[in-house]
């Protein structure tokens, strides 16, 4: 299958010929196939956000290509354009970017700047807001009497509605509660199911990402440090504990089983973790 | 884009300016600027010029980023001169035309003024590039101290001048970063006509200031927090003191006024 989303040897330098040149990202490749769910993870300043940043376009990269559906963003105009529907960007804290007189107002904001007809900005708007769970009386009222995580719901309502193949989200739930949290994850899951939409998600949380994707691209010192699913790259503990991140706290509980003896898998969910431990109760029952 | 700005932008450094009391800078400044408007001789420019060229050069400040400051006044500039050129009578005619007439005393004024703009500008922007804001306004409040006694809030305007200057970084990084999430939901501030372009501004002026109130609030609850409340009996990690450094300083600012000041007096 033809890959959504495909990045070659990209480079990125910020502020070239300044004393405060930075190369933020060093020879990045990768693909993305539809419907794939990637967590992102790495260390603060590894080059996270820039990478996201070019994968719609907004920022051009220094050398290298992003290719959206089989054609280069960046030859075409109209297609840097296009890149910024196709590929919806959750920044950080998206709620601070809310401007509008009503809920309703600010989603529509996006798909009116794709201007599409009146009747389907109403229906994206109406669909979008149902994605996040937003009320028909929400949709009127004003987005700075909503609380915060409401305001985060309206604000990723917001990308959704211009139905982009693939979305990225920033850190969607920081700062929130976890019942908010889990309500976040469960919306974007839900967005993708629904549009076979392709997500990509950069998270601290290493249980969520765990929980979620199916797939990790980690991102250490300006490179892509590792790409495989949850389970090659919590293979590599000490790896990532070098590169300041970490594994799941019920990986690093089955990790020190192991070295106590107990003859138990790597695993990195809690659901794993309840399967595993049934099967060795149930296996020494036997024994 | 946004990061272009330098006007007022401190440039850290360990050059003597940089290191010089900041209360010794503003005194210097206000030395050099009395100077420059008794100043009214070719010679006593050159000697001005030369002062000014000699601190830049011992300040290490790149001329380029003196230069890049001075874009916004152009206008200004350009004002002066034209008017200064037409508008001063004088006998010795160099050029007519329709009714406008250029006199060599118009000429020579309108050159005086340019330059008397300029190099006030770079001097004053010499004072800011070595300067960080924070002690900038510490060396304010303590020269304005003596206005305490007469019930002016001088420790409050210190205080305000600071967090303004504090917070000028901040709301540009907050502004590009709004711009940004708005560009990735296809907002367009470059092309269309004058009144598209103003109207695209909405949706970053509104996060804009939500956020700045809500910056605001949050600081006054942190200073609260820590029982702030103002100048009375409060003491300074950083004590003011003047060095042999200032006292030199103080001595070539004055040798300049008193130089200007007789080259003056002899009408040169």
């Amino acid at each position: 299958m033809e890959p959504i989303l495909q990045v070659k040897n990209l480079n990125y330098i910020y502020s070239i010929g300044t004393p405060f040149e930075h190369q933020a990202l060093k020879d990045v490749s990768f693909c993305v196939h539809r419907g794939e769910f990637i967590g992102i993870i790495g260390h603060t300043g590894s080059g996270k956000s820039t990478l996201m940043q070019q994968l719609n376009g907004l920022l051009k990269p220094t050398s290298g290509s992003v290719i959206l559906d089989g054609q280069d963003i960046w030859s075409d105009k109209k297609l840097t354009r296009q890149a910024r529907f196709r590929v919806g960007l959750v920044f950080q804290y998206p709620e601070y970017q809310l401007f509008e007189e009503t809920v309703y107002k600010d989603i529509a904001f996006g798909p009116g700047n794709m201007e599409l007809p009146k009747e389907e900005i109403d229906r994206r708007v109406r669909e979008a807001a149902d994605f996040v769970g937003l009320t028909e009386e929400q949709l009127l009222s004003s987005p700075f009497d909503l609380s915060g995580g409401q305001k985060r719901r309206v604000a990723i309502a917001g990308v959704i509605a211009m139905e982009p193949e693939v979305l990225i989200l920033d850190e969607p739930t920081a700062g929130l509660d976890p019942a908010g949290r889990a309500e976040i994850l469960g919306n974007i899951e839900r967005y993708r199911r629904a549009k076979n939409a392709t997500i990509m998600m950069v998270s601290h949380s290493m249980e969520d990402v765990a929980k979620l994707t199916d797939r990790l691209l980690v991102m250490g010192g300006s490179r892509l440090a590792m790409d495989g699913t949850p389970g090659e790259v919590f293979a590599q503990a000490e790896r990532l504990v070098e590169m300041g991140l970490s594994i799941p706290k019920v990986t690093q509980v089955f990790l020190h089983l192991r070295k106590m003896g107990l003859p138990v898998e790597n695993v990195y969910t809690i659901e794993q973790a309840v399967e595993a431990l049934k099967a060795l109760k149930g296996g020494s029952a036997h024994a | 884009m946004l990061k272009d700005i330098t006007l007022g932008q401190y440039f850290p450094g360990h050059s003597p300016i940089h290191r010089l009391d900041p209360r010794t800078k503003l005194i210097g400044l206000t030395g050099y600027i009395v100077a420059l408007f008794v100043a009214k001789s070719w010679i006593s420019y050159a000697v001005m010029l030369l002062f000014l060229v000699t601190l830049i050069r011992v300040s290490s400040i790149p001329p380029k980023s003196i230069v890049k400051g001075m874009k916004p006044l152009v206008m200004i500039l350009v004002f002066t001169g034209v008017l200064n050129l037409f508008f001063t009578g004088g006998e010795t005619v160099l050029l007519r035309i329709w009714k406008l007439t250029i006199t060599k005393e118009g000429l020579t004024r309108a050159i005086f003024m340019m330059g008397r703009i300029l190099m006030l500008i770079t001097g004053t922007f010499l004072m800011t590039f070595t300067t960080s804001p924070i002690s900038l306004t510490d060396g304010l409040e303590s020269l304005m101290g003596p206005l305490k006694k007469l019930h002016m809030p001088v420790h409050e305007l210190s205080m305000m001048m600071c967090i303004a200057l504090r917070f000028i970084p901040t709301l540009i990084e907050e502004t590009d970063k709004i711009m940004s999430a708005q560009k990735a939901r296809g907002a367009d501030f470059e092309t269309g006509s004058l009144i598209k372009r103003a109207k695209a501004l909405v949706p970053i002026l509104v996060p804009l200031f939500i956020s700045a109130f809500r910056r605001a609030d949050e600081l006054a609850t942190a200073m609260e927090c820590r029982c702030y409340q103002g100048g009375e009996g409060r003491t300074k990690m950083k004590l003011l003191r003047y060095t042999r450094r200032d006292f030199g300083a103080f001595a070539v600012i004055a040798a300049l006024v008193a130089v200007i000041g007789v080259l003056a007096s002899f009408g040169l």
